[in-house]
């Protein structure tokens, strides 16, 4: 029982983490709390159904096309209405508003294109499971485990080893002094954009895959699970998003089987609060000195 | 024009508000129907909602996505206690007031310390939370089912059964939390909200308690919008926790955020305007299906976008005019301008 | 003399990096105390200690010989202390009137409650508050600005209202963190009347500065950072001629 627990909670920690992760690249280079994770994430489910069913159930085209394309509503969200922002000087303030809008747009789009009602979703990869001990692991929960996990691996290595990740980390570091140094920061603010979002999308398809519906109430619990998350590793930190995203799932699910399943969601809330009051940091970031 | 208009207004406050009171005692006995009458109300609850968040989010400049929490606390609370309990209006009211105000100040407590970032997560989260727990409650809120059969508000053995007294009850409700707002604002507890505001190191370096007058100011937002839960407890006589808290925190933002930060005015405004214009959507796709059925798909559309015009007012508004139509208009500093001007005026002329 | 406010062996730590080191200061009432030194030597830091803003890491402070060592900014504020921000921190959309009664806040006391039902002690409060403020920007020269907002003020008269709001908490020690940045060569010459001025009323004053003919003219005592350290402490006379100073501070600016 625990340890068929654990794995499901590591299936959906590792789906956390992958949001968890664009949220905090986000944050990372525009210090911005990005509140349209979670709608990102169900357009990505919405868009693979659609597609897959346009196609005739060919679905990793259909998620190719889905991924990509809700990356580039992220890009054209930064691109439309934050980069204008930036240039005017706006508070940051007024950015958080800018994404809470976009939320609300496109959970209200999907209302209207797909309905309120909670969609089925087809799994694909129901071909087998792996008995362990007692356990059971689903072939899907693997590719998901796998899929977060080489996905994680990619993004590292681009953020520490290319020169793009390198442009993304200094402007992480200091906008301005990127931007002398001859780095489009704008570019490669709206690539962040993109790449968060993307990732959302990924998971969200996984996810919809996973529990075989989707539905538009999730978005909001995601969001908040995705700053549960990252809040917890350290915002801004990529291992941390991972670690945060991962404890959170594998939290979330034992708490979940052994008190209150209706009070799933209630638990990323408790841990998010407990963290900032105790380690606002979180596990892997670092204090920082106000500057007068 | 704009200048002129605003001045126009800051001279003659006063019979602009008495104008504004006119119409408002007068409507329910000129205008009549249920249909419209229903949305009025609805747009002076939001009205008291959004000229509470506005204390928060206009005077003391911290967002908060979770305003719907306090709202739905106070509904909660009045519908309880009036149904498991038969407790008279006036107690009710009073004790959601209490309540929010409470609740108010356990949000607060531990994370006002936290900066603005943090804060509207947790708040958002709080939102969050307020909801589970009234849908898994079964046995105190009896969950998706709702609480039906609330009583309708009386005062002092009175029922207001008609929308016309219940009106009247949350105009009333309206004024006091204008008063309220309006008399905590032009004091020294206002100006320290708008100090940290401002900036809150030079506040503190000023010898202000950053977290007790933000906890001030939570406690004071949380209250009113309970009071305004409350009221629409009694008025519907059902309540669920969807009915509260889908998207009501957005909702509440967009309208203050376009009314005009730091306005009550704006508030009003923002409240009723976009309390009519998903009806008026609705009007006009009825008035589609009418004219024609092939316009039927796009009707279902109009119909059902309607809550994207909360997403869009938002982001409209931040690109546009951040701190919302009214926002940044004041009309003591206006009136002060202008004496300055006259004096300004006879002064070169005496020379 | 009486001392005010003594620093005793203050160190500060970020991380690896040493801000301030070992540094102590006494100012006596009615000085005027200068602390100079090249940028970075830490000397906003040991204002940002004074003040509350960073609690240090070694060492502490006393005012009127009791230990404000890590105490709140507003509380330090509270003991009458009242400082300025090198950047000018003002509250930008209210008036300058309104920025004055800001600062006296620690010396007001009307509640909310006596505000919502507009109870005699709040509109007793609020207008001695209101006719003190004025006092204090006639004194500073700002009478004819209040109804203006602190944004709109020109930048020599935005470091004056940040005076103005300092001096509004009846501070016993006014801590100026460069006043005259970014001001010209006659509004500085104003100034220096004006801190002479200050002393005048009763004002003690403690200044970061780095214009060196304002320092020389108006401080009699003079504290020299560099890297955190204190490397000279004397007279103005002595200062200059100090071998250290000229080769840490005034031989760059040569």
């Amino acid at each position: 029982m625990f340890f068929q627990q654990m794995i499901n909670g590591l299936t959906i920690g590792s789906t956390y983490a992958l949001v968890a992760i664009g949220f905090s690249m986000v944050f990372g280079v525009l210090e911005l709390t990005n509140f349209a994770n979670g709608s990102f994430y169900i357009l990505g489910a919405y868009l693979t159904l659609t597609f897959m069913n346009a196609m005739r159930g060919n679905f990793y085209v259909a998620f190719a096309i889905s991924i990509i394309g809700t990356g580039l509503v992220g890009a054209l969200m930064d691109r439309l209405t934050l980069r204008p922002m930036r240039k005017k000087g706006a508070p940051g303030i007024a950015a958080v508003i800018a994404t809470i809008g976009f939320s609300e747009i496109i959970n209200n789009f999907a209302l209207v294109f797909f309905g309120t009602e909670t969609k089925p979703f087809p799994n694909i990869f129901k071909v087998g499971k792996i008995r362990l001990g007692g356990a059971i692991i689903t072939y899907l929960q693997i590719i998901i485990f796998v899929v977060a996990l080489v996905l994680m691996l990619v993004l590292s290595l681009m953020v520490y080893k290319t020169k793009v990740g390198k442009a993304m980390r200094a402007t992480a570091q200091n906008t301005s002094a990127a931007r002398l140094m001859g780095i489009n920061v704008n570019h490669i603010i709206t690539l962040t954009f993109f790449i968060g979002t993307l990732l959302a999308a990924v998971a969200g398809t996984l996810v919809a895959m996973y529990v075989e519906s989707v539905s538009v109430g999730l978005a909001s619990a995601i969001s908040m699970k995705t700053f549960a998350a990252a809040v917890l590793g350290g915002v801004g930190s990529l291992p941390g998003a991972m670690v945060g995203g991962i404890l959170l799932g594998l939290v979330e699910t034992i708490v979940a089987g052994y008190i209150s399943s209706g009070y799933r969601d209630a638990i990323a809330f408790i841990i998010l609060i407990l963290v900032l009051i105790f380690r606002p940091a979180g596990l892997f970031g670092q204090k920082t000195q106000a500057k007068v | 024009m704009k200048k002129k208009l605003v001045r126009a207004w800051a001279r003659h406050e006063r019979l602009v508000n008495l104008i504004a009171l006119a119409v408002a005692v007068l409507y329910p006995l000129v205008f009549t129907s249920p249909y419209v009458m229903n949305i009025v109300i609805m747009g002076l609850i939001f009205s008291v909602l959004s000229i509470s968040l506005n204390l928060i989010t206009g005077y003391l400049g911290q967002v908060t996505l979770g305003h719907a929490a306090f709202y739905s606390i106070g509904a909660y609370v009045a519908a309880i206690l009036a149904t498991k309990f038969q407790w008279s209006f006036l107690a009710t009211f009073v004790c959601a007031a209490a309540f929010s105000s409470l609740f108010g100040i356990l949000l607060g407590l531990p994370t006002l310390r936290l900066s603005g970032n943090y804060l509207a997560i947790v708040t958002m989260a709080f939102g969050e939370i307020t909801r589970l727990i009234e849908l898994n409650w079964m046995s105190l809120t009896r969950g998706p089912m709702g609480i039906p059969a609330i009583p309708a508000p009386s005062l002092f053995g009175v029922e207001l059964s008609t929308p016309r007294s219940k009106y009247y009850l949350i105009l009333i409700v309206l004024i006091l939390s204008i008063i309220v707002v309006h008399n905590i604002v032009n004091s020294r507890t206002g100006r320290t909200f708008l100090a940290i505001k401002g900036d809150s190191i030079a506040a503190e370096a000023m010898g202000i308690n950053l977290f007790r007058y933000k906890l001030l100011c939570f406690s004071l937002s949380a209250m009113i919008a309970g009071v305004a839960g409350a009221f629409y407890a009694h008025y519907m006589s059902f309540i669920d926790p969807t009915s509260l808290s889908a998207g009501v925190s957005t909702r509440i933002l967009s309208m203050t955020i376009m009314g005009g930060l730091g306005s009550i005015p704006g508030s009003i405004f923002g409240a009723l305007t976009l309390t009519a214009v998903p009806e008026l959507l609705r009007a006009l796709s009825e008035a589609m299906l009418h004219w024609s059925d092939s316009l039927a798909p796009m009707a279902r559309v109009l119909v059902e976008s309607r809550q994207i015009v909360y997403g869009f007012i938002l982001v409209v508004m931040v690109l546009v005019k951040s701190d919302g139509l009214l926002g940044g208009i004041n009309l003591k500093y206006e009136r002060q301008n202008m004496r300055m001007e006259e004096e300004a005026e006879k002064e070169a002329a005496e020379k | 003399m009486k001392t005010l406010l003594k620093a005793e062996h203050i160190t500060q730590r970020f991380g690896g990096l040493v801000a301030v080191s070992d540094v102590s200061m006494e100012v006596g009432e009615h000085q005027i105390v200068g602390i100079i030194g090249p940028n970075g030597a830490g000397k906003t830091t040991f204002f940002n200690i004074i003040t509350g803003l960073y609690t240090p890491t070694e060492g502490r402070v006393l005012f009127n010989d009791r230990d404000i060592t890590g105490l709140k900014p507003y509380k330090v504020t509270d003991l009458g202390l009242a400082r300025t921000f090198q950047n000018i921190r003002l509250f930008g959309d209210m008036t300058a009137l309104e920025n004055t009664m800001v600062g006296m806040h620690t010396r007001t006391g009307t509640t909310v409650l006596d505000a919502i039902f507009r109870t005699k002690k709040h509109h007793e409060e609020e207008k001695q508050c209101e006719e003190k403020a004025k006092e204090y920007l006639h004194q500073t020269g700002l009478y004819e600005y209040r109804y203006w907002l602190a944004k709109s003020l020109p930048y020599g008269l935005q470091r004056r209202l940040e005076i103005a709001r300092a001096m509004a908490s009846r501070p016993q020690i006014l801590l100026l963190d460069e006043p005259a940045a970014g001001m010209n060569e006659q509004e500085t010459a104003d100034l220096m009347g004006f801190i002479e001025e200050l002393q005048g009323m009763g004002y003690t004053i403690t200044l970061i500065e780095h214009d060196m003919k304002l320092v020389m003219n108006v401080c009699e005592d003079i504290y020299v950072l560099d890297h955190g350290e204190l490397i000279a402490h004397g007279a103005p006379s002595s200062i200059q001629s100090n071998p250290r100073v000229i080769e840490a501070y005034l031989g760059k600016e040569a």
